[in-house]
């Protein structure tokens, strides 16, 4: 089991870790700068994103019990004349998720405004995946709440082959590269969006997804958290069916699936889309054990009443072993399941508004 | 020479002292600290080089004009002051 966390807030990185069957801060990193993304890897490195109001994305990784020291961040290559058309910008927003690649080195970020880079150096230097950025039904993508901007939430690589990538796309769906990035195409079927006019609802390209999971141990089984529902794929994400049967609601962003067990996931459901509150003011979590036949709410530990806390797309997170869960939420609220959802408890922390929660790997 | 002040946020994140620079425009006058300082350009600037839309520069107190291209005239007595908008809680 993983017995370390690190949770990026609004306010900095905070690195949690379990010492005698309690989680403890044990370190604080960037106080006062905004955390958009992280990953721990199992050689103890860490890198962190940040979204520095004024002086843009940034990237940093500190390697065991070394120093933080600033990376390269991607960048968008020069704007070409013939791309005035293209209604988003040339220029990185924010690095919203960063994953490893499966091969030594390697590392995918995915990015506002939509930018897919890659790093073959960890992180020292990342470049452009030129073939999805040009593809021209890029430029249909569009912005998501909280960002003008589309952008890649989710990024999935297939264990058994690293050269097999999935990104999921808020607004754009599915796009899936089976030739490590040298081409693309759109793959989601079955999905609705609800907002949509009637004739593009069932539209792959305008699929709101919040984010994807992916079972590790059998990689065709993934989850989606999409805007107005959860749905399953059993194909690696080619179609997709609605689990009907979620509660209290089927709003909400993040998602997490079971490292080993396909019929297994949990969600963070909340009032859409307007309010984004809990319903009824009570935080709770749906699992299903049954591949979303049926889904448990539970509670143990966690407010029962006047709490107003949303749970972002990241802020999600199952170590390997499908026990140890952690979520955060935009009032700082920080829980920790030791019985994979059964019980909650709360560290001791007041913690700024969380974007992402990451278990170490062991 | 132009005179060329970074604000104290920036100290935060990297070193960015004050720098005298030759240069004609607030761009070939920044360029100059980036060829010697790449780490502090993409605090400043964005990926197509254009001002940072929350990053202000003024000259001798007066904002510049051309936010994109940075072809505002400098010369060897102007001071280039770049700073951040503050903003947000």
């Amino acid at each position: 089991m993983s017995n370390r966390l690190h949770i990026g807030t609004r306010k900095g990185l905070f690195e949690l870790a379990r010492s005698n069957g309690v989680w403890e801060i044990v370190d604080v990193s960037f106080l006062g700068d905004p955390v958009s993304a992280v990953l721990a890897d199992a050689g103890g490195s860490v890198w962190a994103a940040l979204d520095l109001g004024h002086f843009g994305a940034k990237l940093w990784r500190r390697d065991g019990a070394g120093d933080w020291r600033e990376m390269a961040v991607p960048v968008f290559p020069p704007k070409p004349d013939d791309a005035s058309e293209d209604p988003h910008p040339w220029s990185l927003g924010k690095i919203w998720v960063i994953e490893p690649g499966g091969v030594p080195g390697r590392l995918w970020a995915g990015t506002m405004p939509g930018g897919f880079f890659r790093s073959d150096d960890r992180g020292e230097s990342w470049s452009l995946n030129e073939a999805l950025w040009h593809m021209p039904e890029r430029r249909q993508w569009f912005g998501v709440a909280g960002g003008e901007q589309p952008g890649i939430n989710s990024v999935l690589i297939d264990p058994r082959s690293p050269s097999d990538i999935r990104v999921g796309v808020s607004c754009a769906g599915l796009w899936a590269s089976t030739d490590a990035g040298a081409s693309w195409k759109i793959i989601n079927q079955g999905m609705y969006n609800e907002y949509m006019p009637p004739e593009r609802r069932e539209d792959p390209i305008v699929q709101d997804i919040h984010l994807l999971s992916r079972c590790a141990a059998h990689p065709e089984i993934v989850w989606c958290q999409h805007h107005n529902g959860v749905f399953r794929s059993e194909n690696a994400g080619a179609n997709w069916y609605e689990l009907a049967a979620i509660r209290p609601s089927k709003f909400g962003f993040a998602v997490a699936a079971h490292p080993s067990d396909p019929d297994t996931a949990w969600f963070v459901p909340a009032i859409k889309d307007e309010r984004r509150i809990p319903v009824d003011g009570e935080v709770v979590v749906a699992r299903t054990r049954d591949a979303g036949r049926s889904f448990e709410v539970l509670r143990q530990g966690l407010p029962h009443r006047h709490a107003y806390d949303l749970v972002y797309r990241h802020a999600l997170a199952v170590d390997e072993t499908g026990e140890r869960l952690a979520f955060g939420s935009t009032t700082g609220g920080l829980w920790i399941s030791e019985d994979g959802g059964d019980s909650w408890t709360m560290p001791e922390a007041r913690l700024p508004p969380i974007a992402v929660v990451r278990f170490a790997p062991v | 020479m132009t005179t060329v002040l970074f604000t104290s946020a920036l100290q935060r994140f990297l070193p960015a002292p004050s720098t005298q620079v030759e240069g004609e425009t607030v761009g070939a006058a920044l360029a100059v600290v980036f060829a010697t300082r790449p780490a502090l350009r993409g605090y400043v600037l964005d990926d197509q080089g254009a001002l940072r839309r929350h990053v202000a520069v003024y000259v001798n107190g007066q904002p510049v004009n051309d936010r994109v291209w940075l072809t505002d005239p400098v010369g060897p007595h102007d001071e280039i002051y770049v700073f951040q908008a503050l903003s947000g809680g």
